[in-house]
């Protein structure tokens, strides 16, 4: 048992070794570009900071990412455990908004406004298992690849959107890539004051993580996901369903994106834009990656990740450089992570070969 | 519609799948040899942003498509290095790459927005041109058209009837055996990627060079990358079928141009998009269809059942067996 | 050109795969190895072709000594190994197969090879079409597509390992005629293989190992009888069970056929009744792998009638047939019967069925505890199963085995095991499943067959070609059947 704790604290140190190095890789590389590009380094990052964390304002709308954002990487984890890339999220995301709008946008539950967002809640719950549900069905009876129905399912979901928004949804006279009329008050999910951050999405993000936790640390299903994921063939000698588990994996992914559709209509944007899903399904994949697919630094990285976000937007107006630095420095990141731990893991199995 | 109306869509049919065709055929080279590049979007992306800034301040449109394939045989360097060399997956860091070139592909274009550099001009081939309805359709357009034409059948005689193909092909098959018959299989994948990554990129440069002319966000090249990829692997990883594949997408983009006018009351951008799901529907159609077909056909052990069966037998073909995973040859022991 | 080895001598770590090996191959010659299951014949010609390195002794090629360092270097000297499994490229055309890394021109001289490829069909009687794709032909025509590709690299001593497992009668003779053909034109022709009557009827030279050492160097005439005599130590005749077809019948197979890569199943149909313990015997891919298979669930069979207790099974699947109380355990252990990266108390927690929707972490950890202490499993909860040496993994998945199990699928059971823990196995399955359950288990030790079945079902070509009790039986009329000779 000694040797466990002491196996356990080299772990640590060496994680923590690797996280320095990720970093320092990263914002080397992001330093060198912005000397190759003529701006000054420190003033971007300062600014960067400032953006994000520089006024109460400033990070709710940080915490205002960081909720969908999580949830989304938290969906993930359920995937990746399975060995599925699920970058049919984005869609799923989408269609969770259009479920959810589609059940607010019915009559006479006007009067019923709390009732109404609940229902909406789990309709777009349902929209977003409902999309994913098809990739997942594909792929175990058909074989076909779920990335690349993933993404024919993304531009659909796509495609529908933009259908809805000018045409049947279409606000009163004008179409326009505003989006759909703006939802009445009593639609919105409740908040602070004259802040505009919505402390049930935290909440529910909190849950997720804390429910996700728990699901996949300590209960039989999470065990068996981890199983499945490991090895299929073994998993069904060992008296599992597997293609049970592939999709139960891919539901609860799409429940997490549908829900976070939700949020979108109801506490970020009040209507249907054709960004709706503002690309956190993408975004969380990265999140999912670079937490190397487990849940416990989702809260962290994704609260990087969208402080990053927040934080480049004022870039254009402060310096003339254009707001995607962001997504280059998490882009950065993430691509140095998957190095470092594929040249970990395999200079790992050198030494045991070797022992 | 009459005559010069159908001949001025087929000629811009011919044109619009150009960039589409040279990054598929690129794609196909990287995954016959067993490699998957996800990253063709961001691909694309930087490669035309390089290409354009390069083109601006040279004023060399060589120089332009020279820096665009650099760009994609660079990306397709690093992914193809990570994971045959670091055991990474091919999907994850493809992946990446596609979100971060497009981030730097914006961040490092956006003070190039919306000015004009040179263009690729148009080069009627003399005589040919000339010729009644085959002349406008192929012969009056501009050299990356002739090159994407020329192209088609290029790759097709390299991968199956040189020696250096047939090399290529077995290596995506099965590294492992290419060890006992004298073949490096890790190199050939390598150099593969570069070379496949080189045509993506220049099929960037060929959007902001001459088909989507200008550098901006967006550009309008965007989501082109993922459907080639769905392309060539719903497309059987056949050159042929793959170029077939960007003829239908061009043909439903034109289409949906000339519907917008038609139907005023469905939004323009539906039928914007409208394409990119068609094709990967329709691309998945086949798949599943021709997923039955090969069950019968390993079935009956016959050569040629019903006329739909030999369709799709032509359409689509088996994956490389080693197709993103990778290997080591180091002994068992 | 003749090849003698001497004194070859090949350990892969403390094991001694061969030892003291010394064999002249002469030259327009038929030369068979044969030997029991690891009896050290793969490894032999694997040095000879360059595969592995050897750990001693000296290998001259017409009396000069070589250092054969990989296959492409084997192969410029003249020598080429075909292995059982065919090293070729399933997907690509056989034309394709034909031609890769036969020449090194720019473009591929399509017209010179097709008629060259004719022209070696017709001198040794083979039929291809050069444009199907490989993967449509059976496992002969491709060993004989790699067997013209060998020869037209201008190999003088081609290694035939076990070319004839699964293939059909009219194959065999296809291929024994080109060999006998390719001898006569001066070839040195090396054949491995368990097929005594293949070797009878082929080779003029004969070698036979036994546990990694040369027994003897025959020339013909030789007997099968002798052969076997070499090939089996006489063993002492060791305490059998006696057979009492007692309970009722559990398993039930009726005209069962099925095919899985190169294994097949050709009409088999057997009962297994409570009690029973039944050992397969076989050589490797005679169908007893393919039958565990079917039986647990995990292979689908073509046609016939597969019954549980009275009850037909019609759409099945191991985890609906592990709730019947069907257990099976493969021999494959990291690919097909644990997880690497769960730990031991994980697999534990996994193989209970889920009465909880939390298990109980104490209870897991007491159980796995009380576990490794009866299997005698030296590892702690905590440990990842890969880290685990094959004998305690083989133990741990035995002991997932459910005490109220009515058919037990052994592949293998006792597979790299000591003696001694191969005892305490056996015993601990007699003692908990006997009196309930049959117990079938497929064996490449004789000893081990013996002992502990109480009926053996011989398997030949995906025949079962021998159904008797244990006590009926002796080691050499094992042996024969297993070697086809009923």
């Amino acid at each position: 048992m000694k040797t466990d704790t002491v196996n356990s604290a080299t772990k640590y140190r060496l994680q923590i070794k690797i996280l320095l190095f990720i970093i320092a890789l990263s914002l080397s590389f992001c330093t060198l570009l912005l000397i190759v590009a003529q701006i000054p380094p420190f003033s971007v990052y300062r600014h960067i900071l400032q953006g994000a964390f520089g006024s109460w304002n400033k990070l709710i709308q940080v915490l205002n990412v960081w909720a969908p954002l999580t949830i989304c990487a938290t969906g993930l984890v359920y995937t990746f455990r399975v060995n599925l890339w699920n970058i049919g999220i984005e869609g799923q995301v989408i269609m969770g908004a259009v479920f959810a709008t589609a059940l607010l946008r019915i009559n006479f539950l006007v009067s019923f406004p709390l009732l109404s967002l609940f229902m909406a809640m789990l309709a777009a719950i349902c929209g977003g298992c409902f999309w994913s549900c098809i990739t997942g069905y594909l792929k175990i009876k058909g074989g076909v690849n779920e990335i690349f129905v993933g993404l024919g399912m993304n531009f659909l979901s796509q495609g529908f959107l933009l259908w809805l928004i000018f045409g049947p949804w279409k606000r009163a006279g004008m179409a326009s890539m505003s989006g759909t009329e703006v939802l009445s008050t009593s639609f919105w999910l409740p908040t602070f004051f004259e802040f505009k951050l919505a402390p049930i999405g935290i909440f529910l993000a909190l849950v997720v993580i804390a429910v996700s936790l728990c699901l996949l640390q300590f209960t039989y299903f999470g065990l068996a996901l981890k199983a499945v994921g490991g090895n299929p063939a073994a998993a069904l000698v060992l008296g599992l369903q597997p293609n049970r588990y592939f999709l139960s994996a891919m539901l609860l992914c799409g429940a997490l994106a549908g829900l976070v559709g939700y949020l979108q209509v109801t506490a970020t944007y009040h209507r249907l834009i054709p960004a709706i899903s503002s690309n956190y399904g993408y975004l969380a994949i990265l999140v999912a990656m670079l937490a190397n697919y487990r849940i416990l630094p989702i809260p962290i990285i994704a609260l990087f990740f969208a402080s990053l976000n927040v934080g480049s937007i004022q870039l254009p107006m402060a310096l003339q450089i254009d707001s995607s630095f962001g997504g280059i420095i998490q882009g950065a990141l993430v691509l140095s992570a998957l190095g470092l731990y594929a040249w970990h893991s395999q200079t790992l199995q050198r030494t045991r070969r070797r022992k | 519609m009459n005559l010069t109306g159908l001949e001025s869509i087929f000629s811009s049919l011919v044109a619009g799948a150009t960039p589409i065709l040279i990054a598929a055929i690129g794609e196909t080279l990287t995954e016959k040899a067993g490699v998957i590049n996800l990253s063709l979007d961001g691909t694309i992306l930087l490669g035309a942003m390089i290409s354009f800034v390069t083109t601006y301040h040279t004023g060399s449109l060589g120089l332009g498509f020279f820096a665009g394939a650099l760009v994609g045989a660079g990306l397709a360097a690093i992914i193809a290095g990570l994971s045959l060399f670091f055991g990474a997956s091919q999907v994850a860091v493809g992946f990446v790459l596609t979100l971060l070139a497009r981030d730097l592909a914006y961040f490092f274009g956006s003070t190039y927005a919306r000015i004009s550099a040179p263009q690729i001009p148009p080069l009627p081939i003399p005589y040919l041109s000339n010729l009644p309805v085959v002349g406008p359709i192929f012969f009056n357009h501009n050299i990356l058209v002739y090159w994407g034409l020329i192209l088609i059948p290029l790759a097709t005689w390299f991968l199956y009837y040189t020696n250096a193909g047939l090399i290529l092909r077995a290596a995506g098959e099965n590294p492992k055996t290419c060890f006992s018959r004298g073949i490096n299989a890790r190199f050939q994948q390598l150099i593969y990627s570069i070379i496949g990554g080189s045509l993506v990129g220049f099929s960037g440069a060929a959007f902001a060079l001459c088909f989507k002319p200008g550098w901006g966000q967006p550009q309008g090249a965007e989501g082109t990358g993922w459907i080639v990829l769905a392309l060539v692997i719903f497309g059987g990883w056949h050159p042929v079928r793959a170029c077939l594949g960007a003829y239908l997408f061009a043909f439903l983009q034109i289409a949906s141009l000339h519907l917008q006018n038609q139907f005023e009351s469905v939004p323009a951008q539906v039928f914007q998009v409208a394409p990119f799901p068609l094709m990967i529907f329709s691309l998945l159609l086949v798949r599943l269809l021709e997923g039955d077909s090969h069950r019968n056909l390993s079935m009956s052990q016959t050569r040629s059942s019903g006329f739909w069966q030999k369709i799709f037998s032509y359409l689509t073909g088996p994956a490389p067996s080693a197709l993103g995973k990778p290997f080591s040859t180091e002994a068992d022991h | 050109m003749q090849i003698e080895l001497r004194n070859i001598c090949k350990n892969f770590g403390s094991t001694s795969a061969n030892s003291d090996i010394s064999i002249i191959f002469k030259a327009a010659a038929i030369h068979g190895i044969v030997g029991e299951n690891g009896a050290g014949k793969s490894t032999l010609v694997k040095i000879i072709s360059g595969y592995t390195a050897k750990s001693g002794g000296d290998i001259l090629i017409d009396q000069t000594p070589v250092d054969l360092e990989n296959p492409s270097q084997a192969l410029q000297l003249g020598i080429g190994m075909l292995f059982q499994d065919p090293m070729d490229f399933p997907q690509l055309s056989v034309f394709d197969n034909y031609i890769l890394g036969l020449h090194r021109a720019f473009l591929l001289r399509r017209d010179f090879f097709r008629k060259q490829l004719t022209a070696w069909c017709k001198k040794l009687g083979f039929t291809f079409y050069p444009d199907d794709r490989l993967a449509t032909l059976s496992i002969a025509e491709r060993h004989q597509l790699e067997l013209i590709r060998l020869l037209s690299l201008g190999v003088q001593v081609l290694i035939l390992d076990e070319p004839t497992t699964g293939t059909s009668t009219v194959q065999k003779d296809i291929l024994f005629f080109a060999l006998q053909q390719l001898a006569e034109s001066g070839k040195t022709i090396i054949l491995v293989s368990h097929k005594l009557k293949d070797v009878e009827s082929l080779c003029t030279h004969v070698s036979v190992l036994r546990k990694g050492r040369l027994v003897c160097n025959m020339q013909r005439p030789f007997s099968q009888k002798q052969l076997l005599e070499h090939m089996f130590e006489e063993s002492p005749s060791t305490p059998r069970f006696s057979y009492s077809p007692s309970g009722s019948t559990i398993l039930e197979f009726k005209q069962v056929w099925g095919s899985k890569g190169r294994n097949r199943l050709i009409n088999c149909s057997m009962c297994a009744c409570q009690g029973d313990i039944i050992g397969l015997a076989g050589i490797q891919n005679s169908g007893q792998e393919l039958f565990l298979r079917i039986a647990a669930g995990l292979a689908k069979a073509d046609s016939g009638q597969i019954r549980l207790y009275d009850r037909r099974l019609h759409h099945f699947s191991y985890p609906y047939l592990k709730r019947q109380g069907v257990a099976f355990v493969p021999s494959a252990r990291l690919e097909e019967g644990l997880i690497s990266g769960l730990t031991i108390a994980e697999h534990t927690a996994l193989v209970q069925s889920p009465t909880r929707f939390i298990p109980s972490q104490p209870e897991i950890y007491s159980k796995t505890q009380g576990r490794l202490a009866t299997f005698d499993i030296r590892g702690f909860p905590d440990t990842s199963v890969e880290m685990l040496s094959g004998g305690n993994q083989q133990r741990l998945l035995f002991s997932f085995i459910p005490l109220n199990s009515i058919v037990l699928l052994l592949e293998n059971p006792t597979r790299g095991l000591d003696p001694a823990s191969a005892a305490y196995i056996w015993n601990h399955l007699l003692n908990a499943y006997q009196t309930n359950a049959c117990i079938i288990f497929s064996s490449w030790d004789l000893d081990e067959l013996l002992t502990y079945s109480n009926r053996l079902l011989v398997f030949f070509d995906g025949h079962i070609i021998k159904d008797v009790p244990t006590s009926q039986i002796d080691m050499v009329q094992l042996s024969r059947a297993m070697a086809g000779i009923t």
